[in-house]
């Protein structure tokens, strides 16, 4: 089948692409577009790292193929970060150690930023559910909670919140 | 039929490094024309927080801000040779070989402040925050930022430092076996309790709570980051994951990613720890390694505390509701025979005599590299 060009909005950006049918929109923001920080952990919708947001929603690129995507707003890692610092939930991660390696970061914290758009205070049993098909192999998923939690609270403002983050150990390396 | 709960203890003494033909790691140092410390390697950090580790003692061996350090480990190919990060060793021997190429780094940032300060280098030091002073005349200093573009543009110097650490090979006593193979070793215990579902066969773990000897630990944050990262994981072999669930057989592999079962969020267990420090006579500032060791003990105390909740003994991994199930029938069927028999996964001859083992007791879990 012949390629077509495909566009859509690409964090705040119209983007048009020429793909072959199938093309995947992870195939697409990775090699065409070079947005990696959207990850690509198994190609298969089996680990998450590569969840981005269409319409808001969480999905994984992996399993989308672009034309899907047509005429909608897709937003990666990029899309979010701001070009000084970080974005809130960003910070929340790095506040809670709630990363190693760092491949599924991209994916949690673009799931993070759907779960909180749609429920801005979720309880741990929320988060939890919310995670379930993101895969992360080094931090044993609680520091990744706590994050969730921790991030939540900066955005409400609900001090009591942070109860269950680790200590402020900004002072060290 | 019922849900059964039990405790289980293990113990793991884990070597630091390994006996491979001497097993080095070397470093090298240079300042950039602004200040700052590249700190040039071949180990690579695989999220356990290497680079950070690294230059947090390069800064404190140097003097300087970590701030001011850049961790290079770019290439392999070009970079001084590392065995690798493995065997929980990085901390512990790339560490010894950063600390020394700092300290002669630091003598040749000396010597060139010397120059510049016009004071012996003995009466020199630096104050951590990007100052070399003269001792007890605080109005004579330098930045370290001044003395490092002087001495490329106006000494003609080299402000840079080599450090390599090697343990030596161990030859093994043939008749015995013996042979001193690691740097140092360290030291855990877990405690976990589980829930033992005898109907469905399924395992859930409550809790892991371990305590921790790893020498003095140069980030505390990162520490505790391997010792829960490892329990989950340690968790994960216990009771979920194997590439090879009926080997030799091979039916029923998984064939890819989707297909390999792993827990997630929702099997998460309470995971607590408390770290003890007790420096090692070896290491950089006394450090030891925690990184593998966190993912061992783990296991054999899950395994041990299915054993003390329904008094089966199992010796193969991962203990699947299958074998859990298959373990209590043949337990039923052999109800009058002894205390206890063994899960389904075992064919061996001894097995039947480690069933009646106290249930509590300490196993160890041997540090498998
Ligand atoms: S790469 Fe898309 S789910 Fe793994
Ligand atoms: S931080 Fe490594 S996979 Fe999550």
């Amino acid at each position: 089948m012949a390629s077509r060009i495909v566009s859509f909005e690409l964090c705040g950006r119209e983007v048009e692409v020429l793909v072959k049918p199938m093309t995947t929109l992870q195939f697409v923001l990775r090699n065409q577009l070079g947005y990696t920080g959207t990850k690509e952990g198994c190609r298969q919708g089996g680990c998450g790292s590569c969840t981005v947001l269409v319409d808001g929603e969480p999905m994984m690129s992996c399993l989308l193929p672009v034309e899907d995507v047509a005429g909608r707003r897709v937003t990666t890692i990029e899309g979010i970060t701001p070009v000084e610092g970080l974005a809130p939930i960003q910070q929340a991660f790095v506040d809670t150690n709630a990363f190693q390696c760092g491949y599924c970061t991209p994916g949690m914290v673009m799931l993070t930023t759907a779960l909180l758009d749609h429920n801005p205070a979720p309880s741990r049993e929320e988060a939890v559910e919310a995670l379930g098909g993101n895969v992360c192999r080094c931090t044993g998923y609680a520091p990744i909670i706590d994050a969730i939690e921790a991030a939540s609270a900066s955005a409400t403002g609900d001090a009591t919140r942070d109860a269950g983050v680790m200590p402020d150990r900004s002072g060290e390396r | 039929m019922a849900k059964l709960r039990g405790t289980g203890i293990a113990a793991v003494n884990y070597p630091t490094g390994m006996n491979l033909g001497g097993d080095p790691s070397q470093a090298l140092i240079h300042a950039t024309t602004s200040g700052s410390f590249v700190v040039t390697l071949s180990s690579s950090d695989l999220g356990q927080g290497l680079r950070t580790v690294i230059g947090q003692i390069a800064a404190e061996t140097l003097g300087v801000a970590a701030d001011e350090i850049v961790i290079d480990t770019a290439d392999t190919d070009t970079g001084p040779h590392c065995m690798g990060t493995f065997a929980s060793r990085a901390t512990h021997r790339v560490g010894n070989a950063v600390k020394a190429a700092a300290l002669e780094t630091r003598g040749a940032l000396l010597e060139v402040a010397a120059l510049e300060l016009g004071a012996p280098v003995d009466r020199l030091e630096l104050d951590g925050f990007g100052n070399v002073l003269v001792a007890g005349e605080p109005a004579r200093c330098a930045r370290v930022a001044d003395v490092a573009s002087k001495a490329q543009f106006q000494y003609g110097r080299t402000i840079s430092g080599r450090g390599a650490y090697m343990k030596p090979k161990s030859p093994v006593d043939p008749e015995t076996g013996a042979m001193d193979p690691d740097s140092t070793e360290a030291h855990a215990c877990t405690v976990a309790e589980v829930e033992v579902d005898t109907e469905t066969g399924q395992v859930a773990v409550l809790s892991i709570r371990s305590a921790y000897e790893v020498g003095r630990q140069v980030n505390p944050a990162l520490v505790r980051g391997q010792i829960v990262g490892g329990a989950f994981m340690g968790m994960s072999h216990a009771l979920y994951e194997t590439t090879e669930p009926y080997y030799p057989n091979p039916d029923h592999k998984p064939k890819d990613f989707s297909e390999y079962v792993m827990p997630g969020p929702a099997e998460l267990p309470e995971i607590d720890c408390v770290v003890l420090e007790v420096p090692s006579s070896t290491g950089p500032y006394g450090v030891k390694g925690v990184g593998e060791m966190t993912a061992n003990s783990p296991i054999p105390a899950i395994v041990n505390a299915i054993y003390h909740a329904c008094g089966v003994r199992f010796d193969d991994l991962p203990v699947t509701a299958e074998k859990i199930l298959r373990g209590l029938e043949s337990k039923r069927s052999a109800e009058g025979a002894g205390p206890g028999v063994t899960g389904s996964g075992s064919n061996r001859p001894d097995a039947a005599s480690n069933a009646g083992s106290d249930a509590s007791g300490t196993a160890d879990a041997a540090g498998g590299r």
